[in-house]
């Protein structure tokens, strides 16, 4: 097969292994405990990372546009420009990364030791479905936390992006938060939650989807995991400037 | 009624062929010892067994009903009939000895808690591990994982086992009582098996002993003598996907196929 065929036959894979995966949500029986279980580790054992993220994203915004803004004069808008950018795009997509990088690998990771040990097997010799057990509500829980946690990067972003604007640029407080909360109309928050939720999907299925594909023993769990990471990271990329492009197109 | 019958069956992975125009039956309350080196197909015939391989050509009946065609839902009644044993054990880790052994009856949702409790303490029991309940599986033996296999697979009293490789890498004592527990499901509960082996110490027990309860309702092996063999356990080898021996172990012994004569060595 060369590499044209094979990335077709990939993708084919992958789109079948989400439907899959979504179908699945709407039999029975249903695994409510478990995608609370996945939303407590994806979400709640992320919101560190996210928190640091968007804090010093925040804070190099305001840092870098001053001094580009500090050229027209308009140091004042800086408030503008810091939450507009994090809102619209850095917010969703760094977080976007981010989570990729922990909670894709370790679905990937998790999920392609489990085939390896045979776990995988077990279970459906057992009788149960690991595409409902393991796989949906990983998808669900990931595609529900990333907008939450998307959120919580803007804010701390736009916190970093105060800070610095109050110590360094010597900005007023009721100026910055002014210009920066005024300044985000309803499309902006409306894209800016639209992309996570996409996000989260990718990340989820793609996770899984290597994982659940792993072969060759411990060697093949780390080159999924590494597949996974580098497959979502690049499709939270691309799929941004789709979906940017959509709302553009969109937009009133 | 055969418990699992295989009829010219052929499978290949990408290139390599590994079962070749396979055919062969096991009876209730028989067991069937599959001897054969690495590579040789033997995990996969049980895999085959519960329909997480589908065979390329040929069929497989489970207790008389062909499963080659079913979809994944409707093996699922099949399923619960068959209890394997996986090598290495392959429990959850992220759930404790007794949630892995309670797994399939959670999983049905139409027990009780106090029952299912009941039922993970008596199988938990029966492998001697009642005091392990609450570890998890990273805290066991290899030979204790084997062992939670075997209880996790017995769970809803299934009536056929299959058993891959469950003495592999095992100290000859811990052998010795994974084989007791093969011989007594086979005897005392008629159970119809599958042991797919490459460890010919364990095989041998396994063809050459059986239990029996006595009145008092202690359970004692008893070995056959050299010149009989038992009736309900034959050996069968593969090489290379084909089946190059059947029978019992007296006539394993005296064949005189060189790769038969090496592999006993």
């Amino acid at each position: 097969m060369n590499f044209f065929y094979r990335a077709l036959y990939e993708i084919q894979e992958y789109t079948l292994f989400s439907f899959q995966a979504v179908r699945s949500l709407f039999r029975k029986p249903r695994y409510f405990e478990d995608i609370l279980r996945q939303m407590e580790i994806i979400g709640t054992g992320s919101i560190f990372i996210v928190m640091l993220t968007g804090f010093f994203t925040g804070g190099v915004l305001a840092l870098q546009s001053a001094k580009s803004l500090k050229s027209f004069g308009a140091v004042n808008l800086t408030g503008q420009l810091v939450a507009l950018s994090l809102v619209r795009e850095l917010g969703p997509v760094l977080t976007a990364l981010m989570i990729a990088g922990r909670v894709g690998a370790g679905i990937a990771s998790q999920l392609g030791s489990m085939v390896v040990t045979q776990q995988i097997d077990a279970m459906r010799g057992l009788g149960t479905d690991p595409t409902k057990k393991l796989v949906a509500p990983r998808v669900v829980a990931s595609t529900a936390m990333l907008p939450l946690l998307t959120v919580v990067a803007d804010l701390f972003g736009l916190v970093g992006g105060w800070i610095v604007s109050l110590y360094t640029l010597r900005l007023n407080t009721a100026l910055y938060w002014n210009t920066a909360l005024r300044s985000l109309a309803y499309n902006d928050v409306l894209e800016g939650l639209m992309k996570p939720l996409v996000f989260g999907f990718i990340i989820g299925t793609i996770g899984c989807y290597f994982g659940i594909n792993t072969t060759g023993g411990t060697r093949g769990v780390g080159r999924s995991t590494t597949q996974a990471v580098v497959t979502a990271s690049i499709l939270v990329i691309i799929a941004d400037f789709f979906v940017s492009k959509i709302v553009l197109e969109f937009r009133y | 009624m055969n418990a699992i019958r295989f009829e010219h069956v052929f499978k290949s992975f990408h290139e390599k062929v590994v079962l070749k125009d396979f055919s062969m039956e096991v009876r209730p309350a028989e067991t069937k010892i599959i001897l054969g080196g690495g590579g040789s197909g033997k995990t996969t015939i049980l895999k085959m067994v519960l329909g997480l391989v589908k065979p390329d050509s040929g069929q497989i009946f489970v207790e008389d009903q062909e499963i080659t065609q079913l979809k994944e839902a409707e093996l699922m009644p099949i399923r619960k009939r068959i209890g394997m044993v996986f090598q290495e054990g392959a429990l959850f880790d992220s759930l404790t000895v007794g949630e892995n052994v309670a797994f399939r009856m959670r999983e049905a949702k139409n027990h009780s808690e106090e029952e299912i409790e009941g039922v993970v303490r008596q199988l938990l029991g029966f492998v001697e591990l009642g005091h392990a309940i609450d570890k998890f599986p990273s805290e066991l033996s290899g030979g204790m994982i084997r062992r939670v296999g075997i209880a996790r697979a017995l769970v809803g009293h299934p009536s056929i086992l299959l058993y891959d490789a469950p003495t592999a890498g095992l100290d000859p004592i811990t052998s010795r009582t994974i084989c007791e527990l093969v011989i007594k499901l086979r005897d005392l509960e008629g159970v119809a098996s599958i042991f797919v082996t490459h460890d010919l110490e364990s095989a041998r027990t396994v063809a050459s002993e059986f239990a029996e309860t006595l009145p008092n309702g202690e359970v004692v092996f008893k070995s056959e003598d050299n010149n009989l063999c038992l009736v309900n356990t034959r050996f069968l080898m593969l090489k290379e996907g084909s089946i190059i021996f059947e029978g019992n172990e007296k006539a394993l012994r005296n064949s005189d196929d060189s790769y038969i004569q090496s592999f006993l060595e």
